[in-house]
């Protein structure tokens, strides 16, 4: 029995200890906004916040979260989230969404760390995340959206 | 947070949103009780309004990001007059009798950029027969006259009289008067249009920007296993044994059988299954399996290339038209097989009872599938219920002409008698290696110049397996031997030459192949696009002005041609690279699902032989432009899915295994690849036509002819690198 800290709740999870944060969140806890897409840790998808900052919880182990505080796009609160997501949502980001969740979870990142990054801020720090549908243009509009409204 | 209403018809059932968390509890009853308690006046099949004046338009077609549960709700939303707050999604069932896809007889399907197009006039009427009975309803309520009563953002009035009403105070005396005559039923003046080409928001961004969007990965019922299958690593090969010893030790495996497509591993969850799934021993019998290479393949394909093939057009005499030319030029070019690489890998949720099969799925061919279904389990297709669900992306891969990962599923809940419901899920590496490829591609091209660079002669030849053959669809999509799919794009070339002639051949291999977004067009717009180019320039001519000439008896081509063209300032010099880099840039025009788009792609080939796609802009027309942002986001996003193959795209075979695997091998375009789209939108009072599909399949071509412009090398393999 492991304890995950996830949107400021502690849940008790029973799970191997390798099996990846990703689908303990998913399959044992529900949180399905939190999505799988390569397991590799090469899409983003699955991107969530320990202690403020973005992991790939499809190669994280479960046990290297315990304890620790994991924000999923569910429990996304405050300033920068509201931000971020209210950009998003005007400049009509999304298409299929699948990776949506995880994009703005690395936005977020990246804006609270870098609350005005240019162009190429922006690549590299959403480098690690695919949209298939290619809302690339868009989400950078939005970060700078976010990042305008943050000021 | 507020609470989501856009919804999929199955997903209020089992899903409970609130406050922003969101976890899928099953609630069989509760939330759809609701629905049937607040409907009250349902006038026809896609519409549905609520004492709690909430209007909900039912969608035929699924929303996999082409944006669907907006335009379609659009059209109701206009000739009802509604205030677009008060529309509410819903995904329709599986139920052809009510939801076929007018251009596609009695089949319920998403595909070949249709849903705008055949819903157009049947949404609108659906929302105006809807608004005449909430009339009608005021007119008897108030003794006016309904002529005297007008509409506007949801409220019924009659302003001599300063009376208003909602819909939903309506609703229930409409839904007592009879449902007016077809004939009586007027559309609006476009005039008069108050949606159709503004900006109406997406109905889905809310639920994708806060998690609670529902995939079919998301499913979660009572007692639910999830299965993992060990496929064959080659197509055709089928398990000869397997020990599933270790799989079985693994904790949270329930059960290991052999189904007709691997082996499944159920499990509670995911990972235990995964776990399982890779703990088994299995042994292949690859006596039937498919073991060549892509080198293989296309030394065959080659070789029919120099072959006649089956006739799909010909005009005037090319053998003549050839002799009689001053300069000719042959060319090749080849396509490699390419995944769909949908973000949410394939999955599929079944629950099996005695009477019947349940099914969530990003579904996108509900007849087919239901036909499918009903064959394996001897039911009838009726008793096939299925939840059209979001879709992570499919770009055609969830319209499977077989059923192929939606019956995996099935076997599976058979295997169990449907002790439980069973969720498939594939990994990465089992979507990346199933098949179900754009297939593979060689094409030669020829053609002639007289001494005035006019085009005597086109002889285009294509090489590839035919996506439809041995499916049910064959009967209606091969027509003389001729796959409709392989040659579209080429069969019906735009430009005035005098002798033309296509033909095809269809070499079968035992590679699963699909539709990929734009199908036929995602070859045959390279080929001539590029083609064409080459022309001109052996010609000595602008490629534009050379273009513009032939194509004097289209104008719709020569409209984005045009547009494309001037809003790009072709003609004018490109700003030059830093010292070292060459730029260029070049133009493609194509027209494909009745849509017609032009791209100019801005190039930067740096000194390594790398390079950039900077800007491409954008010309589309697509009839009356429904909703112009949607319209912007399909050329945007059709753009980068066309770039990744442009830039990337290659499924390969050794001796008969899928090379790659995951998006390390298999890359997609990333956010640093992305070029800066301009989207201008050709204003039309033509029907409207898709848009989901003809973005993609321009891009390379303008992109190849770009770098041409900068290098002067041709390329004609894709992907495109530089030598």
């Amino acid at each position: 029995m492991l304890t995950l800290k996830v949107n400021g709740r502690s849940h008790q999870v029973d799970v191997e200890p390798d099996t990846p944060l990703l689908w303990a969140l998913r399959d044992t806890l529900g949180f399905t906004g939190t999505k799988y897409g390569c397991g590799v840790a090469v899409c983003g998808a699955c991107t969530v916040h320990m202690n403020g900052a973005p992991i790939r919880a499809c190669m994280t182990p479960v046990s290297a979260a315990a304890g620790q505080h994991i924000t999923t796009i569910e429990g996304l609160q405050g300033k920068v989230g509201h931000a971020v997501q209210n950009a998003w949502e005007k400049l009509d980001v999304v298409q299929c969404g699948y990776c949506q969740s995880g994009q703005i979870m690395g936005a977020v990142a990246l804006l609270s760390t870098n609350p005005k990054p240019t162009d190429s801020d922006i690549d590299t720090a959403m480098a690690g995340h695919l949209c298939r549908c290619a809302t690339y243009q868009r989400i950078r509009a939005a970060i700078h959206e976010a990042s305008k409204n943050l000021a | 947070m507020e609470t989501i209403r856009i919804e999929n018809e199955s997903r209020r059932q089992f899903l409970k949103a609130s406050a922003g968390l969101t976890l899928a509890v099953y609630v069989p009853l509760g939330l759809a009780a609701e629905k049937a308690a607040a409907a009250v006046l349902e006038p026809n099949a896609f519409v549905r309004i609520g004492a709690d004046n909430s209007v909900t338009v039912i969608v035929k077609h699924i929303e996999m990001g082409q944006g669907t549960y907006t335009g379609l709700p659009t059209l109701v939303a206009e000739e009802l007059d509604a205030a677009w707050s008060q529309i509410h999604v819903e995904g329709a069932p599986a139920d052809a009798t009510r939801y076929n896809n007018l251009f596609m007889g009695p089949l319920q399907l998403t595909g070949g950029s249709t849903a705008m197009a055949n819903s157009f006039e049947q949404m609108r009427r659906a929302g105006a027969t809807a608004r005449a009975m909430l009339v009608a309803a005021a007119a008897e309520r108030w003794k006016v006259a309904p002529e005297t009563i007008t509409v506007s953002e949801g409220v019924v009035m009659h302003k001599a009289s300063k009376r208003k009403a909602t819909f939903g105070q309506l609703a229930e005396a409409a839904a007592a008067l009879p449902v007016p005559a077809a004939e009586s039923i007027k559309l609006k003046d476009p005039k008069d249009f108050v949606y159709i080409g503004k900006h109406a928001p997406r109905k889905d961004s809310k639920a994708k920007i806060n998690g609670t969007a529902i995939y079919t990965q998301d499913i979660r019922l009572p007692d639910m296993l999830v299965a993992v299958v060990a496929h064959p690593p080659r197509f055709g090969a089928k398990v000869a044994s397997f020990d599933a010893t270790r799989a079985k030790a693994v904790k949270g495996v329930v059960d290991v059988f052999g189904i007709p497509s691997g082996v499944a591993v159920l499990a509670r969850d995911f990972w235990s299954a995964k776990k399982g799934r890779d703990a088994l021993s299995v042994v292949w019998d690859e006596s039937a399996a498919m073991k060549l290479g892509s080198m293989e393949l296309e030394l065959q394909y080659r070789a029919l290339l120099e072959k006649p093939g089956a006739v799909a057009r010909q005009d005037g005499d090319v053998a003549a038209g050839l002799l009689g030319a001053k300069k000719q030029l042959i060319s090749y070019f080849q396509f490699p097989y390419l995944a769909h690489a949908t973000m949410e890998p394939m999955n599929c949720v079944v629950k099996l009872s005695t009477d019947g099969c349940e099914i969530w799925n990003g579904e996108q061919s509900q007849t087919m599938d239901q036909g499918a279904v009903a064959a394996l389990l001897g039911m009838k297709p009726e008793q096939i219920k299925i939840h059209m669900l979001y879709a992570g992306g499919s770009f055609g891969r969830r319209a499977s002409t077989t059923a192929d990962y939606i019956l995996e599923a099935v076997h599976i809940a058979k295997a169990i008698n449907g002790r439980a419901p069973v969720k498939l899920v594939w990994t990465r590496e089992d979507d990346m290696r199933a098949g179900y490829y754009r297939p593979m591609y060689v094409h030669r091209l020829s053609a002639g110049l007289d001494a005035n660079g006019k085009i005597t002669a086109w002889q285009h030849r294509i090489v590839g397996q035919s996506i439809v053959a041995g499916t049910a669809l064959e009967g209606f999509l091969v027509k003389n031997g001729i796959d409709g799919t392989s040659v579209e794009g080429a069969r019906n070339l735009p430009y005035a030459i005098p002798n033309i002639v296509v033909d095809l051949h269809s070499p079968k291999s035992g590679v699963p192949v699909l539709w990929w977004r734009s199908v036929g067009s995602t070859h045959t717009a390279f080929s001539t696009e590029t083609f064409i180019d080459e022309l001109a320039q052996l010609a000595g001519r602008d490629p534009i002005a050379f273009r513009r000439e032939l194509l004097a008896q289209h104008p719709r081509h020569l409209g984005v041609l045009e547009l494309a063209a001037e809003q790009a300032g072709w003609g004018k010099p490109l700003e030059p690279g830093k010292a070292g880099e060459k730029r260029g840039r070049g133009i493609a025009v194509h027209e494909s699902f009745h849509t017609f788009v032009a791209q100019v792609a801005e190039v930067t080939v740096k000194k390594d032989g790398s390079y950039s796609v900077d800007r491409v802009v954008c010309a589309v027309d697509c009839g009356i432009a429904v909703n112009p942002d949607v319209i912007r986001a399909q050329m945007e996003g059709g753009i980068g899915f066309g770039l990744s193959a442009a830039l990337h795209g290659a499924i390969t075979l050794k001796d008969g295994v899928v090379e790659q695997s995951n998006y390390t091998d298999y890359p997609l375009l990333r956010m640093d690849e992305m070029p800066k789209v301009d989207v201008h939108i050709v204003a039309s009072n033509e029907k409207p036509t898709g848009v989901g599909e003809p973005g993609t399949p321009v891009i390379a071509p303008a992109v190849a002819n770009a770098l041409f412009a900068a290098t002067g090398q041709r390329l004609r393999n894709l992907p495109l690198r530089l030598a």
